[in-house]
């Protein structure tokens, strides 16, 4: 029986890049899938790409490509199986990142290397057209006029497959639907229809299971002396083994550093998830609620029980805007009374905001090391005083005149503030929020490039 | 029976999806997850969590896993606005789910 062999090379754009490659060479692997953009990313790509129409595609793709380009195709050495890869990096930009991938295969001599690209995420123009629908957040896009950045739709399946039948070795995206990127592999390998719900929803869970990488594999997981993992510093990225009726079994690369088991499978299952039976893509209503687990060696696990409704009607479309200014001011104080000197601190601040008239939507002023993470209550739970804490001062300003306000006030308590503050530091920067509406499909237009485009 | 922490029962992980955080809570052993199930409702979750959560919010909801022995709690506007413009120190509420283990059954 085939057995598909899939591997996941990065769970969100910064992540570390040789547990990837040592996948490429070791994982005897069919697809390599990146998945490298959150819910934000796209629009602050789009902001770059305004700027510079060549750029706004994941940063760390150039990098990535050098390394993993020798292992896909046939490899250099001709002899491994054939390596894919899949990848959202394209981010605002996929044309530019499909031209940059083909300009670092032919500098490298990798020749007949397809790199194909996946266009129609982006919708802004469409949706312009009727300015007057409004977002989750309850404002229109009208209203948000100028401040408007990007609208990309989540797209499903049907690009990569169409970019797999074109015979693709590289497929570069811009807005996909996370699991997506790897159920599309699994559709074309298996020839899965596109209606056959209980298998998509089965393939559309291996890949939740995979798409943030190291998370399965040890990674948000070690509690010293109650959930312990080794070797994290070089953990292994996750692979699995999938056959004909979307059974996997998820593993790692033999000798690399992490932990696979049921537990790790069981939290990456239920994360970022809210109904597990109704987990919806632009593929699949996806139900997670009957899986089980079950390990089947050291690091290898079973999954089985997904299944799948009809998938939703319209597509979600990711709106980014810029929403203001975040001012930022932050002071450490340490020793005895140290946690008196960060509240008088804390005080004054906030006096000071109010006597010069600083102009702000919200304001947090909190105790990093006593009340920032959870306050005050769950914070007071603690059993005796910290040696040292951190006044963090955050507002969120229409304005960015009045948002740099806020860290000076901070700063100047080096001068006019309690004994023996230290370390400050201040901020500013401009919120890129996302907000989303519904799109009906046909309202999207998908490309597949194989080829540059001048 | 004296009294325990959720931490000895069961372990968590928090993910976050715009405004609406949610954390699972997966018993260690198969068999505690009944007591689970019994033992920490919507209304701990929301007490543990009152000075956090928004109360113009849509109320927390559970969802329970048996086959992985394991509950969902989803938390609507805990993040106060998200990754994106929240004022948080932890904005995604990554830690939120570690707070949770502190909660006495």
């Amino acid at each position: 029986m085939k057995i598909l062999r899939i591997g996941s090379g990065a769970g969100y754009s910064g992540d570390r890049i040789e547990p990837a490659i040592e996948l490429a060479e070791h994982g005897q692997l069919d697809y390599l899938v990146f998945e490298c953009l959150a819910e934000r990313t796209i629009a602050l790509a789009q902001q770059a790409r305004l700027v510079d129409p060549e750029v706004g595609f994941d940063p760390l793709l150039s990098e990535r490509m050098r390394r993993v380009l020798p292992f896909v195709g046939k490899g250099v050495d001709g002899t491994r199986r054939r390596l894919r890869v899949i990848t959202n990096m394209g981010a605002a930009n996929p044309l530019a990142a499909a031209r940059e991938v083909r300009r670092i295969a032919a500098q490298m001599g990798l020749s007949g290397l397809k790199v194909a690209a996946l266009t129609g995420d982006d919708v802004l123009q469409t949706l312009l057209r009727d300015p007057s629908q409004t977002l989750d957040n309850g404002k229109s896009l009208e209203a948000l006029g100028d401040q408007l950045i990007s609208a990309n739709a989540y797209l499903g399946v049907e690009g990569i497959i169409q970019a797999l039948h074109a015979d693709a070795d590289v497929i570069i995206t811009g807005r996909v639907a996370d699991p997506s990127l790897f159920l599309a592999p699994q559709m074309f390998e298996f020839g899965w229809a596109a209606d056959d719900w209980p298998l998509l929803g089965r393939g559309t869970l291996v890949g939740h299971l995979l798409e943030c990488a190291g998370q399965i594999s040890g990674g948000y997981f070690a509690d010293p002396g109650v959930k312990d993992v080794p070797d994290l510093e070089r953990l292994g990225f996750p692979l699995a083994e999938i056959d004909v009726t979307g059974n996997a079994v998820i593993s790692k690369v033999s000798g690399s550093g992490g932990r696979i088991d049921t537990a790790t499978c069981t939290e990456q299952m239920i994360y970022e998830v809210h109904d597990p039976a109704a987990y919806l893509t632009p593929d699949v209503s996806a139900d997670f609620s009957t899986v089980s687990f079950a390990s089947v060696g050291f690091n290898e696990v079973r999954v089985q029980g997904a299944d799948g409704r009809t998938r939703p009607e319209s597509l979600k479309v990711s709106v980014g805007f810029l929403d203001g200014w975040i001012g930022e001011g932050q002071m450490s104080y340490g020793g005895p009374g140290a946690l008196a000197r960060g509240r008088l601190a804390r005080d004054i601040v906030l006096k000071r905001l109010k006597l010069t008239g600083v102009v702000f939507d919200e304001i947090r002023a909190e105790l990093i090391g006593v009340d920032a993470l959870h306050g005050n209550e769950l914070g007071s739970r603690a059993e005796s005083e910290p040696w040292e804490v951190r006044l963090r001062v955050a507002a969120r300003c229409a304005d960015k005149t009045e948002a740099i306000r806020i860290g000076n006030e901070v700063e100047t308590l080096y001068t006019n503030g309690p004994y023996g503050g230290g370390g400050a530091s201040k901020s500013v920067r401009q919120i890129v929020a996302v907000a989303s509406l519904f799109l009906p499909r046909d309202e999207v237009a998908l490309q597949v490039h194989l080829e540059d485009i001048a | 029976m004296s009294r325990i922490k959720l931490h000895e029962l069961a372990h968590t992980r928090t993910g976050d999806k715009g405004d609406i955080s949610n954390i699972s809570v997966i018993s260690f052993r198969a068999e505690d997850y009944q007591r689970l199930c019994q033992w920490l409702t919507v209304e701990r979750v929301a007490e543990h969590f009152a000075e956090l959560l928004d109360p113009q919010a849509p109320p927390v909801r559970r969802y329970e896993l048996p086959n992985v022995h394991a509950l969902n709690f989803v938390l609507p506007g805990i993040l106060r606005g998200g990754v994106t413009r929240s004022l948080a120190l932890d904005a995604h509420g990554k830690t939120l789910g570690a707070a949770l283990l502190d909660l006495t059954l």
